[in-house]
């Protein structure tokens, strides 16, 4: 758990970041979101000392931060950020080792772990470890600088804007790889982004800030039912905030047990996305599938219109 | 159409040029200048009056074939079989016409190498170097390529090939001297080299951390490259001389007025600009997320110079040692002025003895130790940038 008390950021007479408090889960990933110069990558790297606060403190797991050396803490956490900052002289399994061989891990244990992560990541140790950054394409770079974050198996990790370069089809996988070894290692992660769709597919809760100042602070729902302000509001878009709703529940989540009809959908699809498939095919209703593929449950278009409305 | 362009021969402009040196070389220039001793003003003679006819006429015939080749041909490999062949053609043709040329058991007589040959190996020289040029080889193959190069260059002098020619007479009369004052060339060369790397990586990195004093730091050295040497062993022969003589322990180690303490103090400060000025651009071209992640990740400030930044700016550092070691070779001659020593000893006597040879015997070898570490370097520096782009 991070603790987050009365931190703030002067640079001269301008403030950076006023006086934000916020307490973050342990296993979850919170996403701080907002404009440029809102103070949010700020924000971030005051939690690992890359900008020390001129106020206010930061506690992990009940220990203060300020008490440790600097770059101690940072090798307890995972740091990834926007175009990847990869060691360019050095190969993707010297640059994924980096953390490890600080804290001085056998050679053969970090190998093992540099293969582990690479598989993780779906890049074939084999043929990755030993190449250089300049011979990957953007995505792999973007993962192999996850991973590097994720080396020294780190509890939390904090990540700047890191899928930012990444073209549309690419982002998308790589917030899906996120999610999957975000829920798998059960690590704390705190990311830092502009773009309010990413937030909202991530983030167990969102932080809004603007100017220095935390604006909101909750679950992705609250923040298009109750928007603590009119910039939340409009952050998050008042045009399709229906639809942006309906995209934060699955399908399994709420599907009413029963024989099903219609269309078929699996139980991860979100209701945005089953509201579409019935759209498209004329259906009033679908199936809705288990993992392991057999009917589990139906929904009709009523239950879904339900659940996009303002609470 | 563009096949029959294709078909048509297309003129190699340099070929061309180097060919027209090439005949203007052998038509208009003496090939050996005889003297009938050590500083006689000499007899100039053609290539046909140097060698017999037979021999002259095959020699030139060759040189056409080369010309032509240089002209036409544009296979780089082709191009540089011809453009050594013409070399050997070269050496051999003055050997034969110095060893022609001197009466049997004459050790009076010396036969220098005309205008004519330089401008003949110059041609040479240059369609052999634009040709492993366009070879594009790869750093390993070049070193090895010099080192080829040298190791036969070596072979052909231990054999004596070049015995009756005037240079060679220099170095036999002073061979145990040749020795020494290379080994004190290379020594000043490079010991300045040394002091100035260790003072002015620091001060690099100084002026890429603190923005302000980058001016003034680059413009002080700038400052002292532009006094001229001369001038500059000139205004530290007073205060070292002052030193040796007030304290007696640094005349023990050798400082004084003059001598290799001014000369090396000397070289040492103009080492500074190059190694200073490329270690900040070299630092200042790092992508700044990847000095990011270096901290982001928990290496200490010292960590991130010496694994990431340092490594990283290299490549452009070590252009500045090259120029630095070129400069270097270079200036070492003129330290020989004020006593310093290495082969500008043998240009300046040279020159006071109006002994064109005994100049030739400093300067030939001072510019191939500079062309070597030129090359040596240059492929380093390829080697380094290959691995990180």
């Amino acid at each position: 758990m991070i603790e987050i008390e009365s931190l703030s950021k002067q640079y001269g007479t301008s403030t950076v970041v006023d006086d934000v408090s916020m307490r973050i889960e342990g296993g979850s990933i919170t996403v701080i979101v907002g404009t440029s110069g809102s103070g949010k990558s700020t924000l971030l790297r005051m939690i690992n000392r890359l900008v020390e606060p001129t106020g206010g403190r930061v506690l992990i797991d009940g220990k203060d931060t300020a008490r440790e050396a600097p770059h101690l803490l940072r090798r307890r956490i995972g740091y990834a950020i926007q175009g990847h900052g990869l060691f360019p002289h050095r190969t993707v399994a010297e640059n994924i080792g980096t953390v490890p061989k600080l804290l001085g891990w056998q050679a053969s244990r970090v190998a093992a772990r540099v293969d582990e992560l690479l598989g993780i990541f779906q890049l074939d140790p084999a043929v990755f470890a030993g190449k250089f950054p300049h011979q990957l394409s953007g995505g792999q770079q973007q993962r192999v600088g996850v991973a590097r974050a994720l080396a020294a198996e780190p509890a939390l990790l904090l990540m700047d804007e890191p899928f930012g370069a990444l073209d549309p089809i690419i982002r998308s996988k790589a917030q899906d790889d996120l999610l999957d070894i975000q829920r798998r290692f059960g690590t704390t992660v705190v990311l830092v982004t502009h773009d309010m769709d990413e937030a909202f597919r991530l983030g167990n809760r969102v932080a809004v800030m603007s100017a220095g100042n935390l604006l909101q602070y909750d679950v992705p729902a609250a923040l298009l039912t109750r928007p603590a302000d009119p910039f939340v509001a409009r952050l998050t878009g008042t045009g399709d905030r229906a639809m942006k709703l309906l995209s934060l529940t699955t399908a399994g989540e709420v599907a009413l047990p029963g024989a099903g009809e219609g269309p078929s959908v699996a139980a991860s699809a979100s209701l945005r996305d089953v509201l579409s498939t019935l759209v498209w095919s004329g259906a009033e209703a679908a199936t809705v599938l288990k993992a392991d593929g057999t009917p589990g449950g139906r929904l009709t278009l009523r239950d879904i219109l339900a659940h996009g409305r303002q609470a | 159409m563009s096949a029959s362009a294709q078909a048509t021969p297309r003129i190699d402009r340099l070929g061309t040029l180097l060919t027209a040196i090439g005949l203007a070389a052998v038509v208009l220039l003496p090939f050996v200048v005889f003297k009938s001793n050590r500083i006689m003003p000499g007899e100039a003679h053609s290539l046909f009056q140097a060698l017999p006819f037979a021999g002259a006429a095959g020699f030139a015939a060759l040189l056409a074939i080369v010309g032509a080749i240089a002209i036409t041909v544009r296979d780089a490999r082709v191009r540089l079989l011809v453009a050594l062949l013409g070399l050997v053609a070269v050496a051999v043709a003055i050997a034969t016409a110095a060893d022609l040329l001197t009466p049997a058991g004459n050790r009076i007589v010396r036969v220098s190498p005309g205008a004519g040959f330089w401008a003949l190996l110059l041609a040479v020289g240059l369609l052999s170097t634009d040709a492993i040029a366009r070879l594009r080889l790869g750093p390993g193959m070049r070193v090895l390529g010099l080192a080829a190069f040298g190791i036969a260059a070596a072979t052909v002098f231990h054999a004596g090939l070049f015995d009756h020619l005037s240079i060679m007479r220099e170095y036999v009369g002073n061979a145990s001297r040749f020795a020494r004052e290379a080994r004190q060339h290379v020594l000043l060369a490079l010991g300045s080299l040394t002091a100035a790397v260790v003072v002015a990586l620091p001060i690099g990195v100084l002026c890429h951390r603190v923005p302000r004093i980058r001016a003034a730091v680059l413009q002080t050295l700038n400052l002292i490259q532009t006094i001229p040497s001369i001038a500059l062993f000139g205004i530290l022969m007073v205060p070292l001389g002052a030193l040796a003589t007030a304290v007696p322990l640094a005349a023990e180690f050798g400082i004084a007025g003059i001598g290799a303490a001014p000369a090396v103090i000397a070289l040492f400060l103009y080492s500074l600009l190059p190694v200073v000025a490329n270690t900040v651009v070299g630092l200042g071209r790092i992508p700044a997320a990847t000095v990011e992640a270096a901290r982001g990740m928990g290496l200490t400030p010292g960590q991130v110079l010496t694994q990431v930044e340092l490594p990283l700016a290299l490549p452009v550092i070590l252009t500045g040692i090259r120029i630095v070691l070129v400069q270097n070779i270079g200036l070492v001659t003129i330290a020989a002025l004020i006593g310093g020593g290495g082969f500008g000893t043998f240009v300046f006597q040279g020159m006071g003895q109006t002994a064109i040879d005994l100049v030739l015997l400093g300067a030939i070898p001072t510019v191939a130790l500079a062309f070597s570490s030129a090359v040596v370097l240059d492929a380093l520096i390829d080697v380094m940038k290959r691995t990180q782009q």
